[in-house]
């Protein structure tokens, strides 16, 4: 057992800070107002290795491991929420079926332009009528025709796509099959019969786009199928597994974000004739959240740590993602209550966290299917008498 | 041709740095970065060395604390790091630095320029410069804004110094020595392929007998230190109508404690 990050991860991590600091912080006030990236950091980020954190070198990324990725997800989280999402969507929903699934032409083809700073990848699960449970709601299809594919149907909520060059997309390709009657497929934007919808109008992480997509007998041919034809359920499965750490992740950094501003804020304010940080009750403030934040950083590295030791992660990863969601609503609410009337006004970063932090308990699978998820793990593990050691 | 360059690891600007009664500067816990003015120097020096296609290495003075600062060096892509120490070295002896540093610079074949940042952030000192200058016998240019033309095969250099009247235009014969201001360049930041190498080098330590000198005595002894006296602030917020009513108070206040 070894508590300690090995060198490369240390100067990663500071790297990582020093950049956020400097790149992203001063935009993330200007990013919740105005709803624009800034562009001019994204463009910075490939060769610290942001926009290809678990690509191959070969494709412009840096070929880290989950741990690696999850340290950075986190630091772009505790400055900036909306550029958090949009580097994890991009990297964990984007580029990661790609850099999975894909032949090596259709890696050399899309990752090398992913990576490059320029674009952002895109992944299309959500339709309208269903989000947690796309196995029986999906409904877009692609129904073969010749060396062709047509596409049919709406996806909702795609977050990234407006700067997409293309974007995986989860296809009912066999009505008949149920969990196998699924396949995953790359669309490139520029396709006739492809329509981008206005972005969704959100409660925070304003800087991120969303957006409905419509495919009205969009064409795509063959060889745009991302692995074999029928696996699209189980791809999605993983790719959500592997998203939750870093959604996980990019909660704990907003955490951290909202926690460092509640102590400063503590020690600065005075109210009966000391700062409030002497006050007991707002102590137990900021002793919960050094303990919470503690303990689901602690979560994330081990869910990341399994998954790069080729654990089975399906649970620690759904554990991981609950727990750190639901801290980081704990102590971006605490951090604003802290602040008192500061905390409620745009002025104030952690207005900006609070609402920031809401989509974590709904994005890569809403809170309520982490606990179906864990519960059921555990339940399989009684029954096989599996459930013992770790 | 070679390029060396200098660095140290410094508080961070933001820590807390307390002085104690003989002098001795601590810190706490607080983590060390590379002095500030030293990112303009390293990303001088890789600019310059590869328009010149020559060869780069960064020298840290000094203990073990200035290997962070080195290996920053390395993954923003300097290619060689190195430290030099010596027992008894006394890091307030700016002398003792200097020679130290020129040897390390004598012992690096084909080295023609010396790139400083324009200070040490933690003594707000720069007089290792000069003296390092003056220890290789060789030209000292400080406060350079942009390097115009470095002529490896001519052997000089032509650059921009910021004087406090303006700019000044200068050529001068190699080997230089010369301190880089803020402005001349946008320091880069280490890329993952750097970290992932300076991560696993080593950095080799000079002593002075490596360099073939003796360390000089320090001349220097510290009698006392006294912090300064803890200043005594008030503030107060003008109240007024109108932001004229406001500004026109101000500047009464101002004009009355002789500020304007
Ligand atoms: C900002 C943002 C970005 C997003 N980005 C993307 C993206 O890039 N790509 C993409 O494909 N999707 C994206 N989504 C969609 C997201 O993944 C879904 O919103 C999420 O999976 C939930 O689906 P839903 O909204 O349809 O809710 P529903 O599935 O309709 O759920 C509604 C409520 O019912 C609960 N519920 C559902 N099933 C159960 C059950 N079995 N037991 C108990 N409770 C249940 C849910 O937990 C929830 O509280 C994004 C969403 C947001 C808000």
């Amino acid at each position: 057992m070894d508590f300690e990050l090995n060198d490369e991860l240390k100067m990663f991590h500071r790297a990582v800070r020093d950049f956020c600091e400097k790149e992203l912080k001063p935009h993330a006030h200007i990013a919740h107002e105005t709803g624009e990236l800034n562009w001019d950091a994204i463009k910075k980020m490939p060769s610290l290795g942001l926009t290809g954190l678990q690509v191959s070198e070969a494709f412009g990324g840096v070929e880290m491991d989950t741990l690696g990725a999850a340290i950075a997800v986190e630091e772009i989280g505790r400055v900036c929420g909306s550029t958090a999402l949009t580097i994890s969507a991009h990297n964990g929903l984007g580029c990661g079926p790609i850099m999975a699934w894909g032949t090596d032409a259709q890696k050399e083809k899309w990752l090398p332009m992913l990576t490059s700073g320029d674009t952002l990848g895109a992944l299309a699960l959500t339709e309208p009528q269903a989000g947690s449970d796309l196995l029986n709601g999906a409904q877009t299809k692609a129904v073969r025709d010749g060396d062709e594919w047509v596409i049919n149907g709406t996806k909702a909520w795609i977050t990234n796509v407006a700067w997409s060059p293309v974007l995986t997309v989860l296809l009912r390709t066999d009505a008949e099959s149920g969990s196998r009657g699924f396949s995953m497929m790359l669309v490139e934007t520029d396709r006739e019969g492809f329509t981008i919808h206005p972005p969704e109008k959100k409660m925070g992480l304003n800087a991120s786009k969303s957006h409905m997509l419509t495919f009205d007998n969009v064409r795509v041919p063959v060889s745009n199928i991302l692995g074999d034809e029928g696996n699209g359920f189980y791809q999605t499965m993983q790719t959500l597994d592997n998203g939750r750490i870093s959604i996980g992740a990019l909660s704990v950094g907003l955490a951290q974000g909202a926690y460092e501003e509640m102590v400063k804020y503590a020690m600065d304010r005075t109210a009966f004739g000391e700062p409030i940080a002497k006050k007991q009750l707002i102590q137990e403030k900021i002793a919960n959240a050094a303990m919470e934040i503690e303990a689901a950083r602690t979560l994330i590295y081990k869910a990341a740590w399994m998954k790069d030791k080729g654990k089975k992660f399906t649970k620690i990863a759904s554990i991981a993602k609950l727990k750190a969601s639901l801290v980081a609503e704990k102590v971006c609410y605490d951090a604003v209550q802290v602040h008192g009337s500061a905390g409620y006004s745009r002025d104030y970063a952690v207005e900006r966290m609070y609402r920031d932090q809401r989509l974590m308990q709904i994005g890569e699978g809403t809170n309520e299917i982490q606990y179906l998820v864990i519960a059921r793990n555990v339940l399989k593990e009684f029954e096989s008498g599996t459930f013992t050691m770790l | 041709m070679h390029i060396v360059t200098f660095t140290r690891s410094t508080p961070d600007t933001a820590a807390k740095v307390e002085v104690d009664g003989n002098g001795a500067v601590s810190w706490g816990d607080a983590a060390t970065v590379v002095n500030p003015w030293d990112e303009y120097s390293l990303e001088e020096a890789i600019r310059q060395a590869t328009n010149v296609k020559g060869d780069t290495t960064v020298i840290a003075v000094g203990g073990d604390l200035h290997n962070d600062s080195l290996k920053h060096s390395l993954a923003m892509g300097v290619k060689n790091a190195v430290r030099v120490n010596a027992d008894g070295l006394d890091m307030t002896d700016s002398l003792q630095w200097a020679s130290l540093a020129a040897a390390a610079v004598n012992n690096i074949d084909d080295c023609q320029l010396v790139i400083f940042g324009k200070e040490h952030v933690d003594v707000g000192s720069d007089q290792v410069t000069y003296q390092t200058a003056r220890k290789l016998g060789w030209t000292m240019l400080s406060y350079v804004s942009e390097i115009l033309e470095l002529d490896a095969e001519g052997g000089t250099i032509k650059v921009e110094k910021t004087v406090e009247q303006g700019k000044q235009i200068l050529t001068a014969k190699l080997p230089v020595v010369i301190s880089v201001l803020k402005g001349i360049n946008e320091p880069r930041y280490p890329s993952f392929i750097g970290i992932r190498k300076a991560s696993k080098a080593t950095i080799p330590e000079w002593t002075p007998a490596d360099l073939g000198i003796e360390l000089p005595a320090s001349s220097i002894t510290h009698d006392a230190y006294n912090n300064p006296p803890p200043r005594d602030i008030t503030s107060e917020i003008i109240e007024g109508e109108t932001i004229e009513e406001k500004a026109a108070q101000l500047v009464d206040k101002l004009l009355e404690e002789k500020v304007l």
